[in-house]
């Protein structure tokens, strides 16, 4: 029995992909573990692996098109195998962006929907509208755009999730076998994307664009994928959470004896003991004390997330930054945040990040004091509460509690916070515990 | 703001032109002492005297000819054609010589002219003083082809256009003359050649217009609102070069075109609208694109009835609405 070739879903809001390029031609071997293909989405790039050795029997979808996760690519099997028939190459297997979804088996009699409208087509693959479903009101009962928008404006979960669902069959409809857990798409909120999480403020927000007015010797720079994806997520976080950033200023002496007197000592496990780390210690203590910091807001609800997973923003230059994510950060310690921190920013430079290494993150940390910022006010990352800006370490003459006059190694923190779930008192105590955290370290 | 009707905001437009900048002058039949068969011109004769406001011969292939040599000396001339019906003797010299020119001379000369005309049916005038000439015009590239349809418009485009470098072809409805009052802002302003203005928001769909129709197309929408449609109307204003992004921003919101023009309807201007539409659109099309003008006969007729039955109005416009709306 050949075995199927998935496109993986390579993220929590990623549900399509992107097949890059195929890393060998039909008919040609595979060994288990593999790399088969490569894979693009507005997230990650990455490999697909064989899951079992042979012949990469057929290929189904060609180099450059974007399916639905779930969407069968491939068959991989042993030389002369046949490939189910119902299977290759059917429509079911299309772009995403074409396809409508296909009538749900459970409906025996599919009734006729009459002229299909271009735009109304349009909607309904960019909403996976299954148009069986939508009633229509238009002359002879045709569906009209209206009657998709009501669609879609009635039922957005159910709609996006039963597509998800759906393209995840690309199952044989004759053959009696499950797909194996790992071929399906996601389910649950995990895996559901944040547009969704947030409900309430589900609908799309686009970029608006001024008119730009070229003027000649201008230069047009197509957007990247990493691009697109920033600039529409700072838009939608802007539109979604009221955001209110508070300042702090922390004496870093403490902090700064403790990494001078055990950098040798870290260096001589293989690791570079950063500041950062020290300010994913203290945040995560933080997080622990005032859990509503480690939160997301939901439609009726606030989440209060279990794990504390802090994001750390690393820079690519001129393409744009990646946050990956330390999981569990509270429960490392200093040696284990610093390697996790290292091998992170190491591994994001060199695009070697794996698809659920950026996401999950409960809080994000972004420290631009790299660049020589002193203070700067974050956009948040969604669907988190709050993000924490890291300002330069700059020796500073500071007023000490004896009417002294010292210099110490200062640095200002600023915490952007929506102010749905908090307010300023309560993210000034956070604030206020990361920099109690810091100031008495050791 | 003071209200004033279409005729008298052209008129004032041209009086302040010919203020502004004394190489502004006006010719055609009938334009100086008489003041224009329309009283376009009433008083510019008395204010500005014989050598800037010119009757010319009953000819007018020789009045734009003129108009395009003194516009390559530096000046800048009005053509008034009495009637756009009597327009064609001078297609030749507007075709072949002023649109043309600046392209000819690898953009050394250039004719800053503008040619007047009043144009459209609805006035008894019968088959040579009602025809709508704009789609023979918008078909050459080199003009610029502008219709407004108020006042405040009237007024900003025919100063725009004098100002222009290129020949403006500036078709005015004569229906609309006394018909269409509205307020007009004190003081000097411009409206810019090319953008069409989204006069009436709505959801449903879009009616595209300009000129007399855009006037009865906004009574239309009124009257489809009463049956609870939601019209968006949109006032071309430029024909050429017509303002393609409002066209299909429009037409992606509403997902409906209906294109209204009282010119008949094979190779009529709302072909074009209806191609960009369909060529840069199509994914957003909720229905057919709809197309409204005139019957497809030689001429509007003489006969009131049979004018009635040429014109589009505004009950068959809010027809065409409800039918698109329904579809």
């Amino acid at each position: 029995m050949p075995t199927k070739i998935i496109m993986p879903q390579l993220g929590e809001s990623v549900v399509e992909g992107t097949v890059s390029k195929w890393l060998k031609n039909e008919g040609e071997a595979v060994k288990e573990f593999e790399p088969i293909m490569e894979v693009t989405t507005d997230k990650v790039d990455t490999e697909v692996t064989a899951t079992s050795g042979g012949l990469l029997l057929k290929i189904l979808i060609p180099d450059g098109t974007t399916v639905t996760a779930g969407t069968l690519l491939g068959w991989i099997g042993q030389p002369g195998e046949a490939i189910p028939a119902e299977a290759g190459g059917s429509p079911t297997h299309a772009p995403a962006a074409h396809t409508p979804s296909p009538p749900p088996p459970q409906t025996p009699v599919a009734r006729e929907l009459g002229f299909i409208s271009p735009v109304v087509a349009k909607l309904a693959a960019e909403h996976n509208v299954d148009l069986q479903q939508v009633k229509g009101t238009g002359a002879s009962g045709r569906i009209t755009k209206k009657d998709v928008l009501a669609y879609v404006a009635a039922k957005p979960p159910e709609g996006l999730r039963s597509a998800l669902e759906q393209s995840g069959a690309g199952k044989p409809s004759g053959g009696s076998e499950e797909l194996a857990p790992w071929e399906k798409p996601g389910d649950g909120d995990l895996f559901r994307p944040p547009e969704l999480q947030m409900a309430a403020q589900a609908a799309p927000v686009s970029v608006p664009s001024v008119p730009a007015i070229p003027s000649s010797g201008d230069t047009f720079l197509p957007l990247t994928n990493i691009r697109k994806s920033i600039a529409e997520h700072m838009v939608r976080s802007k539109h979604t959470s009221p955001h209110v950033t508070t300042v702090f200023e922390v004496d870093m002496s403490k902090v700064a004896a403790h990494r001078e007197a055990n950098k040798a000592q870290f260096a001589r496990d293989g690791v570079n003991l950063t500041f950062t780390a020290y300010f994913v210690a203290a945040s995560a203590s933080a997080l622990k004390a005032f859990p509503m910091v480690n939160s997301s807001f939901a439609d009726d609800k606030i989440v209060l997330k279990r794990d504390v997973n802090i994001g750390v923003a690393v820079s690519l230059g001129e393409e744009g930054l990646i946050v990956p994510v330390i999981k569990q950060a509270d429960e490392k310690s200093l040696l284990g945040l610093a390697r996790a921190v290292n091998d992170l920013a190491n591994r994001a430079r060199a695009k070697q990040l794996k698809p659920d290494e950026v996401q999950g993150g409960t809080f994000t940390i972004t420290n631009h004091g790299v660049s020589g910022s002193l203070f700067a006010t974050p956009i948040i990352n969604q669907p988190q509460c709050a993000i924490l800006g890291v300002g330069m370490i700059q020796k500073r003459v500071v007023v000490t509690s004896g009417d002294a006059i010292a210099i110490r190694p200062m640095c200002y923190i600023s915490l952007t916070f929506d102010h749905r779930i908090l307010d300023g008192a309560l993210a000034d105590y956070f604030v206020a515990k990361v920099k109690e955290a810091l100031e008495g370290w050791g | 703001m003071p209200e004033m009707t279409l005729i008298e905001a052209i008129r004032q437009a041209m009086d302040e032109e010919l203020a502004r900048d004394d190489c502004v002058f006006i010719t055609g039949e009938d334009v100086g002492p008489r003041g224009g068969v329309f009283r376009a011109t009433q008083g510019l004769y008395e204010k500005y005297g014989p050598r800037r406001i010119i009757d010319s011969p009953l000819a007018e292939l020789s009045i734009v000819g003129i108009g395009i040599g003194a516009a390559l000396y530096g000046m800048r001339p009005i053509c008034e054609v009495q009637f756009a019906d009597f327009i064609f003797p001078a297609f030749n010299q507007i075709l072949n010589e002023a649109a043309r020119m600046f392209y000819r001379s690898g953009g050394e000369w250039q004719v800053p002219m503008v040619v007047r005309a009043p144009y459209g049916g609805g006035v008894g005038g019968g088959l040579y003083h009602s025809q709508s000439v704009e789609a023979f015009f918008a078909h050459i590239p080199g003009l610029k082809v502008v219709i407004p349809s108020n006042p405040k418009d009237a007024k900003g485009l025919l100063k725009s256009a004098v100002r222009d470098p290129n020949p403006v072809m500036f078709f005015e409805p004569k229906k609309g003359y006394r018909l269409i009052k509205g307020e007009v802002p004190e003081g000097e302003y411009t409206v810019p050649i090319g953008p069409a203005n989204v006069s009436r928001e709505g959801t449903d769909l879009t009616v595209f217009a300009y000129g007399i129709m855009h006037y009865y197309c906004l009574q239309a929408a009124e009257m489809a609102a009463k049956d609870g449609i939601s019209v968006e109307v949109v006032d071309l204003r430029t024909l050429l070069p017509v303002d393609k992004a409002t066209i299909l921003s429009s037409v992606k919101k509403t997902g409906k075109a209906l294109i209204v023009h009282e010119d008949n309807l094979t190779g009529g201007y709302g072909g074009e609208v209806a191609a960009i539409i369909a060529g840069e659109a199509f994914t957003d099309l909720d229905a057919p694109v709809k197309r409204l003008g005139g019957p497809d006969v030689p001429a509007v007729p003489f006969s009131h009835p049979l004018q009635d039955w040429f014109m589009p109005n505004p009950e068959k416009i809010a027809r065409a609405i409800r039918e698109l709306a329904a579809y």
